[in-house]
C-alpha cells in the first residue's frame, strides 16, 4: 500500500466514523462533568479517559468512586464491565490478516464498542486495513479525551443531554449495526437469545452482567442451532 | 490540577484491567484452533454483543425508547447510518416530550 492509498483508507475510516465522533462529544462532556462533581480534578479526568478509554466502565467507576479511591474495587469493576472486550477482540482479531503483529495489538488498545462495531461492519464487505481502522480509532480517541477534559471544566454549565434525546444516539447506532449483521433466521435466534438473557439479567443483577449474559446466550444459541442442523443433515 | 495518589492508582488499575480484556481475545484466538464450530461462535459474537448492549434500553427502559428503537430499525432498512440515527434521536426526544418521561 503506498502513501496515497494509506491516506485514502484513513480518510475512509474517518468518514465512516464521523457520525459517531459527533455523537460521542456530548457523552464525553457529560462524563467530565459527572467526574468533576465526584471530586476528580481535570487532570484525573483526562488521565482516566486517556488510559482507560472505555466509557461504560468510566461511568460505572463514577458510581462507585470513593475518597480515597479504592483501586481494587475500581479495577475489578472495570474488568467486569469490559469483559465483553475479550469476545470483541477475538472476533475482530480474526478479521485482521492485513495487520502486522504489533499493529494488531496496538489496534486492540483502542478497541471501544463503537470502533469495534464499525470495524466489524467494514469487514463484512471489504478487507479491513490498519489505516482504515486508525481512521476510526484515532480521532474518536482524541475527541473522547478532549471532551472529557472540557466537561470537567465547564460541567456545571451543561444542560441535560436527555432532553434533546442525545443519550439515545449510541443505542440508535447499535440498532442500525445489528440490522447490518442480519443473515437470516439463524441471526434471529442469536438476537432473540441475547435479548432475552440480557433483559432478564438486567432485571435481576446490578451492574453490567447483562452484557456478558446476553453475549454468552447468543453464542450458545448459535452453537445449539448449528448442532441441530448437523443432526438433521 | 492535582493528581491524588489513590486516584492515580485506581485509574491505572482500571486501565490495566481494560487492557487485559482488550488483548485477551487476541491471545485466545492464537491458542484456540479455529474450526467450523469456533468460526460459528465467532460469527455470532458481533450481533450477540450488540443486542445485549441495547436490549435493556430498547425493551425495558420505557415506551419512548422502545418506540425509538423500532423507528431506528425501520429507518435502517432504507436510510444510511446517520439519517437512521437522527431519526431515532428525533423520535425519542419527541416521544419523551409527549409522554412526559
Amino acid at each position: 500500500m503506498n502513501t496515497k492509498d494509506v491516506f485514502r483508507e484513513f480518510a475512509g475510516g474517518v468518514r465512516a466514523m464521523a457520525p459517531l465522533i459527533v455523537a460521542v462529544m456530548p457523552i464525553g462532556l457529560v462524563f467530565g462533568a459527572v467526574a468533576a462533581s465526584k471530586g476528580l480534578s481535570s487532570l484525573e479526568v483526562t488521565l482516566m479517559s486517556a488510559v482507560v478509554f472505555a466509557g461504560g466502565s468510566q461511568f460505572v467507576a463514577m458510581d462507585i468512586w470513593t475518597h480515597p479511591a479504592s483501586w481494587g474495587a475500581l479495577g475489578f469493576s472495570a474488568l467486569l464491565v469490559n469483559i465483553r472486550h475479550v469476545l470483541m477482540s477475538a472476533s475482530i482479531g480474526a478479521k485482521m490478516p492485513a495487520f502486522s503483529g504489533p499493529a494488531k495489538y496496538a489496534a486492540m488498545l483502542l478497541l471501544a464498542d463503537e470502533i469495534w462495531a464499525m470495524a466489524e461492519s467494514r469487514a463484512t464487505y471489504a478487507r479491513l486495513s490498519a489505516a482504515w481502522y486508525a481512521g476510526l480509532a484515532v480521532p474518536f480517541y482524541f475527541v473522547w479525551v478532549l471532551t472529557s477534559l472540557a466537561g470537567s471544566i465547564v460541567g456545571a454549565f451543561l444542560g441535560d443531554p436527555k432532553a434533546m434525546g442525545l443519550d439515545f444516539a449510541f443505542p440508535a447506532v447499535f440498532v442500525v449495526l445489528v440490522m447490518g449483521f442480519w443473515k437470516g433466521r439463524e441471526t434471529g435466534v442469536v438476537l432473540a437469545a441475547s435479548a432475552a438473557a440480557a433483559v432478564l439479567t438486567h432485571q435481576l443483577l446490578p451492574g453490567v452482567w447483562y452484557i456478558a449474559a446476553g453475549a454468552a446466550a447468543g453464542v450458545v444459541a448459535a452453537l445449539v442451532t448449528d448442532q441441530r442442523q448437523e443432526a438433521r443433515a | 490540577m492535582t493528581l491524588d495518589p489513590n486516584a492515580a492508582l485506581a485509574i491505572l488499575a482500571m486501565a490495566a484491567a481494560t487492557v487485559l480484556t482488550r488483548i485477551g481475545g487476541l491471545v485466545l484466538i492464537r491458542f484456540v484452533a479455529i474450526g467450523p464450530q469456533q468460526r460459528r461462535a465467532l460469527e455470532a459474537i458481533p450481533p450477540a454483543v450488540l443486542m445485549a448492549v441495547i436490549a435493556p434500553t430498547a425493551l425495558v427502559t420505557g415506551p419512548a425508547e422502545t418506540l425509538a428503537a423500532l423507528a431506528t430499525a425501520l429507518a435502517a432498512t432504507r436510510l444510511p447510518l446517520l439519517a437512521a440515527v437522527a431519526a431515532g434521536v428525533f423520535v425519542v426526544a419527541v416521544a419523551r416530550a409527549v409522554i412526559g418521561a
